[in-house]
């Protein structure tokens, strides 16, 4: 579902379409060894490769319970060895960025900073080089539709680990106000459902894995919902 | 039962269905891999689940082997050795070989891949096809299995004019992959959970694997699975197992390979390796068959831990196998082992003898840990490595190649 699709659907007061998502990934042949490459790549390489970067990695095969959760932390940590810069790096939240260049900027800005403050940051060699990486992603039909908002309680916990990644983080791409799809539906029925959209905004999906985040969705839904019939 | 529903018992019934719907804009699609062998080896192996679950996903899928003679063998067997860097020249008769070979089976295979709409051509012996298929319709894959990560240049530039008009490529992992004018993909390997190698054993069928060994089944086991060659470090392996044996007496080790036979390094590092656990008898070395599948199963199964005490690493499918089983991993911290082993969660990364001796210490004093480390292990690969999630990518890359180069793709609502 593009961003008109979405616009036009919860216009009509339509059901919630529930799709589906795949992810390749793609090698973009840029690399750095040096702190100073890694900044210069990180300059010029395409925003899609950020986004993959802090987010497309939630569905690529890696191990759900990372120590941080973004590749350029992990990389300063275990290649260059210099846990200062991990930490601040590891701090930044994508979605608390406008859009992908200001965040590609404020890392630039702490990688400066950091290489201001310790000189041999310049020359350390880092004993893993850092790939840069892209990727596609295929966006599909389930077949799924959801009549009412009651019907999520139900239905969240069905839905596969990457279908949650779609409607959840990806719908932050595609909404007018950067919000996930529940909430952009939610909101089409009125101010009815505005606590529960504030209860999804109090949701980070940045710290553990889909199905984690798709139990705590889940739990969250059922239990509103359970409320109001009550 | 169909093999969607075999692999949806293992694999989960949400994996299923989404290869169903991913693979529904693809449904009567003709498709032809090609390879140089039916059976024996990783790719083969792979093949064999893969087509017939490509077939019932509604894909038309074909798989063709290419054939040949001693020099075009010997000829892609160095270049599998000289793109993981060995640094050997190809005489020119071997080159004629390999490009001869193609054209002579070219004749034979040029109506089938020219019809096709995909074609995935693997390693390199295949890899001249698609210049000899100058009507070809369909979109041109080219798989590379190899850690290509620093090939011998010479041999690289050869085999690049090949792969060079391909529509794209796959490498197993980024740090692979060369510099190519089309899309490089990166999909990493996967196992199948069916197979001999993986599928789930009886206590019998383990028990009778250990009692054909000697193995003490009261007694801590480490088992090292993997070619007697020095990048796997089996001399590193006792020197660890030696080290920790100080403090665990009862220790015993299995380091199981095969292969030896036809390689000449790999006599002389069997030979080195038997001269190292010649005067403890519970060092067990085994060489065996290439198709003793169920035997590495069942080894694996017995184990308390597993080792890849790896000094350099492709992806390293045995870790893979290893966490199917549910055991941790003391894997050497190199290459695609990165990937599996995760300290204090599936296993432990190790730099040293050492290092090794202290983590195998620490988890046989540790069996809860151990138990807990097993569990997720296998839940890891139950997520990540199954072939299930590499079909999943195959399909993904087929529709996206459909549709170009474009970051989102969005399949019409149905």
């Amino acid at each position: 579902m593009g961003n008109q699709d979405v616009v036009s659907a919860a216009a009509a007061g339509a059901a919630f379409v529930v799709r589906d998502c795949a992810l390749v990934a793609l090698a973009t042949g840029r690399k750095a060894r040096l702190l100073q490459e890694f900044r210069s790549e990180l300059a010029a390489i395409d925003a899609a490769s950020i986004y993959h970067h802090f987010w497309g990695g939630l569905l690529q095969p890696r191990f759900a319970e990372r120590e941080y959760n973004n590749d350029f932390a992990a990389w300063v940590r275990h290649g260059i060895h210099d846990a200062v810069l991990a930490e601040r790096l590891a701090a930044l939240h994508p979605s608390r960025f406008a859009d992908l260049e200001t965040l590609r900027q404020e890392i630039i800005e702490l990688v400066d900073a950091r290489l201001d403050e310790v000189e041999h940051l310049f020359w350390t060699r880092a004993s893993q080089q850092f790939e840069f990486i892209c990727s596609q992603i295929v966006v599909f039909d389930t077949a799924q539709q959801l009549q009412q908002p009651a019907d999520l309680a139900a239905a969240i916990a069905g839905l596969s680990p990457s279908s949650i990644f779609y409607h959840f983080i990806d719908a932050r791409r595609r909404t007018p106000a950067g919000e996930d799809d529940f909430s952009f539906w939610l909101g089409t029925f009125g101010a009815e459902y505005a606590p529960l959209c504030q209860q999804l905004a109090g949701v980070d999906p940045y710290f553990g894995s889909l199905k984690e985040l798709r139990d705590e969705l889940a739990g969250l839904f059922a239990a509103y919902f359970q409320e109001a019939r009550q | 039962m169909s093999l969607l529903e075999a692999y949806a018992q293992v694999a989960g019934e949400d994996v299923i269905a989404q290869l169903q719907q991913l693979a529904a804009p693809l449904a009567g699609a003709r498709a032809v891999h090609v390879n140089s062998t039916r059976s024996g080896g990783g790719v083969a192996e792979i093949l064999t689940k893969l087509v017939p679950l490509m077939q019932e996903l509604g894909i038309e899928t074909e798989w063709e082997v290419i054939h040949g003679e001693g020099d075009f063998f010997e000829c892609t067997k160095g270049m599998h050795n000289t793109l993981q860097g060995n640094r050997t020249p190809l005489g020119d008769h071997l080159l004629r070989a390999y490009e001869q070979t193609n054209e002579e089976n070219a004749q034979r295979l040029r109506p089938t891949l020219e019809a096709a709409d995909f074609v995935f051509i693997h390693d390199p012996q295949p890899a001249p096809l698609l210049k000899l298929c100058p009507r070809r319709k369909g979109k041109w894959i080219w798989r590379c299995h190899i850690d290509a990560s620093h090939p011998f240049r010479p041999v690289w530039k050869y085999l690049r004019q090949f792969v060079v008009p391909y529509d794209a490529s796959i490498f197993s992992l980024a740090a692979f992959a060369q510099e190519l004018p089309h899309p490089q993909y990166l999909i990493p390997p996967s196992i199948d959970p069916l197979s001999d190698k993986n599928k789930t054993l009886s206590d019998a069928e383990v028990e009778s694997v250990r009692a054909r060994h000697g193995l003490d089944a009261e007694r801590p086991l480490l088992v090292q699975v993997s070619r007697f060659d020095r990048f796997k470090d089996p001399i590193g392996v006792i020197e660890a197992y030696q080290l920790a044996k100080q403090f665990i007496p009862g220790l015993q080790l299995v380091l199981a390979g095969g292969g030896a036979a036809d390689d000449p390094e790999g006599e002389v590092v069997l030979r080195e390796v038997e001269a190292a656990g010649r005067d403890d008898e519970d060092i067990h070395i085994l060489m065996l068959p290439s198709d003793a599948h169920v035997e590495i199963n069942a080894l694996q199964r017995a184990a308390d831990i597993v080792l890849q005490k790896s000094v350099r690493e492709g992806f390293g499918l045995t870790v893979t196998e290893a966490l199917w089983k549910g055991k941790p991993v003391i894997g050497g911290d190199v290459g695609g082992i990165r990937l599996q082993v995760i300290d204090h969660h599936t296993g432990f990364l190790v730099n040293t003898p050492e290092g090794a001796a202290l983590r195998i210490r620490y988890l046989l004093h540790q069996p809860e840990s151990m138990r807990a480390m097993g569990e997720k292990a296998r839940e890891f690969v139950r997520e990540n490595f199954l072939i299930t999630r590499h079909l999943r990518e195959y399909l993904t890359l087929m529709v996206a190649l459909r549709h170009g180069a474009q970051e989102r793709i969005e399949l019409g609502q149905g």
